[in-house]
């Protein structure tokens, strides 16, 4: 019999970034015994890496900001995709979890009069993210962090899940290996919360790190859950192009937010021929005009096209590429040295000057970056109820990135880390009260532990298979390449086939060593989830034949009114992917009054 | 771009020794792409902990040429070319495998560090006024990313092995983030001088050195610490009494 370490909870969350940690929390504070796993060390999950800022409307820079204003922008931002009552949540609840944060102890940069200061973004009407310089996601997971630990969570670190239990129809476990000793450890629970992230480690450029191999996804699509607008992944506009080692590496939009303007090879700000019919109005139309916004007349002028949504500045860049006019190692200049004075750059952006001087030898207080679209965030992800972020699957639950609906076709910028906080406390509340309703923890039968632990071990028996880094890197390239930031049938038939090669390749990694801390091993494990999300995104590309928001295609290049609140639904059937398209819930008049004719 | 040499510490527990691995190297690398590399093409099983990559997550730390630093900021074109760049793990905490050492010291110390106990609110909403000023002084120690590298330097946890009795530079800054927090009401001057032992810290500054976030952990962290103690636990009597008796 294969030996596994034993423990029992009430709650157990994977997976430890803002969503999982405001989760375990919440869990906690309900009385529940709570395990939190996590892949890294704690505190080094992607949260740590957000930059810009926590979009919520607090009110405290622009008064006539409120949570309709907010839930229009974020509807309109996801091109009305979103599941509305998600939207609604959030924009209600963002401002009471930011006010938590600070009770618990961060420091956000203040207004003029004491109060958390709030810097602009794309997408939002207002000034709304209650930031700290360009390290926000520092600051929140820190603080969420420490609050963890003091309300006796117990956290498991570098403990990558692979398989949930499902008894009797529902997730009542998860089995996992110590990445230190490459032990296996079953974790019995009455609920389980995913907070796994992304998966944007299945393409070549992407500002996400060796963690987002979409382990979530996969776990809850294995688990028999539902997964919806897996074909929306954003691009985010900036990244860094050059030098190679560092492509992919994010720019944060606050570059944008503090002034800084996009430029071609010929010295145009570009932005302004690529306004949609949707904002028209909304945004700045001359470069007077913007740059009197960027120096503080923000009641009398407009903002600057720059801050059009994601989706479309990525477009706009992949565009102005294309015909030439793109910076010398195929991205944009993004320029604020000639827009702000070194002193408030590196008060304002640090890391970035930091970052651009260490990584790229540009002193961006003097020179322009050179930037361009990096895969950054998957809109897509476990269908949950709004109100409990219940999945499909009883006893499962998702928050965050891993979480489908809230952001529809593309997410604006900021709005994540506000999600991740009211969503994370939301699916930690369902979890304790659906735990408190179930008696007994099941017996998980021995055989389901069996049978995953020696899929997991298989490699070691294939010295001299297939180079499982190599297979990934194969993977990333045929993502970037025939599923990228705009897609057609024939890259996605391609894509497809590639994805089946692929699956046999990894049916033969090999790997030598020990099962300690063995990074090729674990990279054989993480193919499988890769491999799993990637057929969902592709599938779900290939389904819906228009484009709309992150999601678009060549040979369908307008937004089509038939494909309109419907989405796109993945589930495991048998051994075979089942996709469906099913409309969404109807938004209620009132609402659609606020996104139609303003707050 | 030419070859280069790369002289890695590779082992488990008690054992290992350094080994080369010659590498085709690119424009721009940094340590980091190089350890990737040489995992991808030669090591699969070579142990390194990694996450953003830009400097932001201290999850690469090492060391390099005998530097503490990580390994994701650090350029392969500052090294000549022509001599073996070597990179160990940190020396300050037992070692796991290969490059990757045992930190979890560091989160139990962190567990035990008074927490953050906030003054009522100002306003009956529930909300504070603080201005920028007020929090810019606690911002600068919350810039730290634990990447344990001034911990790794100074020589009461490096050499004198003091992990017993002495919370580390990491650690008194994380205090000092929260004895400068503006709201912050608890009291950690008994806990920083019996527990903590901030008076092992003799201010040779190596732990300002290795900083990457630049934080001046020993001027503008540990000293008004030390002086914040020696303030509380100063009694006049007592030093009169000691000097009479001699």
């Amino acid at each position: 019999m294969i030996e596994v370490q034993r423990h029992e909870h009430d709650v157990i969350v994977i997976g430890a970034g803002g969503a999982g940690l405001r989760a375990a929390i919440e869990a906690s504070l309900q009385g529940c015994r709570v395990a939190l796993i996590c892949k890294s060390l704690l505190g080094k999950a992607h949260t740590v890496m957000a930059e810009g800022g926590a979009a919520a409307a607090l009110g405290n820079v622009f008064p006539e900001d409120n949570w309709k204003v907010h839930f229009r922008d974020t509807m309109r931002g996801g091109k009305m995709h979103n599941n509305w009552r998600m939207a609604m949540i959030h924009a209600q609840e963002a401002p009471d979890r930011i006010r938590e944060l600070e009770a618990w102890g961060a420091l956000f940069d203040r207004t003029a009069d004491g109060r958390i200061n709030q810097r602009p973004f794309g997408g939002h009407t207002y000034s709304r993210l209650a930031h700290v310089g360009d390290r926000t996601g520092l600051e929140m997971i820190r603080v969420l962090q420490d609050k963890a630990v003091h309300c006796g969570v117990d956290v498991f670190m570098e403990c990558t899940v692979i398989k949930l239990a499902v008894v009797d129809g529902k997730v009542c476990g998860a089995l996992g290996y110590w990445r230190e000793s490459g032990r296996f450890v079953l974790f019995r629970a009455h609920a389980v919360v995913l907070a796994t992230g992304g998966i944007g480690k299945a393409w070549a450029i992407t500002s996400n790190s060796w963690e987002y191999t979409g382990d979530g996804h996969a776990l809850a699509y294995d688990a028999g859950a539902e997964l919806i607008d897996m074909e929306f992944v954003q691009f985010h506009p900036t990244g860094m192009v050059w030098p190679p080692s560092v492509r992919g590496i994010l720019v944060t939009e606050g570059v944008r937010g503090e002034g800084g303007v996009l430029l071609n090879n010929q010295g145009r700000r570009f932005m302004f021929d690529y306004m949609p019919e949707m904002y028209r109005g909304d945004f700045a139309e001359t470069e007077e005009e913007a740059d009197a916004w960027v120096t503080g007349d923000r009641k009398k002028n407009r903002r600057p096209p720059e801050l059009l949504t994601r989706d479309v500045v990525s477009k706009a860049i992949v565009a102005e590429v294309k015909a030439g006019r793109g910076s010398p190692h195929g991205g944009v200049f993004l320029d604020i040295a000639s827009k702000r004075d070194p002193e408030y750059i590196k008060k304002k952006l640090p890391s970035m000057y930091h970052q651009f001087k260490e990584l790229a030898g540009v002193d961006i207080t003097k020179e322009p970056m050179e930037v361009g679209p990096t895969v950054h965030y998957v809109m897509g992800g476990v269908k949950v109820d709004p109100e409990t972020q219940a999945a499909t699957v009883p006893g499962l639950f998702a928050a965050g990135e891993v979480a489908g609906g809230m952001h529809g076709a593309n997410r604006l910028g900021g709005n994540s880390l506000s999600d991740l906080l009211v969503f994370g406390r939301r699916a930690g509340l369902g979890a304790a009260e659906y735990a408190k309703r179930q008696g007994r923890l099941p017996e998980i039968p021995q055989n389901l532990v069996n049978e995953t632990v020696e899929w997991a071990l298989a490699p070691f028996e294939r010295s001299g298979g297939e180079n499982p880094y190599q297979v990934q890197e194969d993977l990333r390239r045929t993502m970037q390449e025939n599923c990228g930031i705009v897609r057609d049938q024939a890259g996605l038939e391609q894509a497809l086939a590639d994805l089946a090669k692929l699956k046999e390749r990894a049916m033969r990694t090999g790997i030598t060593g020990s099962r300690e801390y063995n990074p090729g091993w674990h990279t054989c494990l993480d193919l499988h989830s890769q491999l799993t999300v990637a057929e969902m995104v592709v599938r779900s590309c290939m389904e819906r034949k228009e484009s709309r928001g992150a999601h678009t295609r060549f040979d369908y290049p307008d937004s089509d009114p038939n494909w309109e609140r419907k989405e796109v639904v993945v589930r495991r059937d048998g051994d075979r992917m089942e996709v469906k398209v099913v409309p969404q819930p109807e938004i209620p008049e009132e609402l659609m009054t606020i996104i139609k004719e303003g707050a | 771009m030419a070859k280069r040499v790369f002289r890695l510490f590779r082992g488990q527990g008690n054992t290992g020794q350094l080994v080369d691995y010659e590498l085709e190297c690119d424009e721009g690398m940094v340590v980091l792409d190089a350890v990737h590399r040489i995992q991808a093409e030669q090591a699969p099983d070579l142990a390194c902990r990694w996450n953003c990559k830009a400097g932001k997550c201290g999850s690469c730390s090492a060391e390099i040429n005998g530097k503490p630093r990580l390994m994701c900021m650090t350029r392969l074109s500052d090294y000549p070319p022509d001599r073996p760049i070597t990179i160990t793990p940190m020396k300050a905490f037992p070692l796991i495998k290969d490059l990757v050492t045992d930190v979890s010291w560091n989160y139990e110390v962190n567990r035990r560090l008074p927490e953050f106990k906030p003054r009522p609110p100002d306003f009956p909403d529930g909300s504070w006024r603080m201005y920028q000023y007020e929090v810019e002084r606690a911002q600068e120690f919350r810039k730290c990313i634990e990447c344990f590298l001034c911990q790794d330097v100074c020589h009461v946890l490096r050499t004198h092995r003091k992990h017993d009795e002495f919370i580390g530079p990491a650690f008194l800054t994380r205090a000092a983030a929260y004895e400068t927090h503006p709201l912050d009401t608890n009291d950690r001057a008994t806990y920083l001088k019996e527990q903590g032992g901030i008076g092992y810290c003799n201010i040779t500054k190596c732990c300002t050195e290795v900083c990457p976030e630049s934080i001046a952990i020993t001027d503008n962290a540990i000293i008004p610490l030390k002086e914040r103690v020696v303030d509380r636990h100063y009694d006049p009597l007592r030093a009169i009494v000691r000097l009479l008796k001699g």
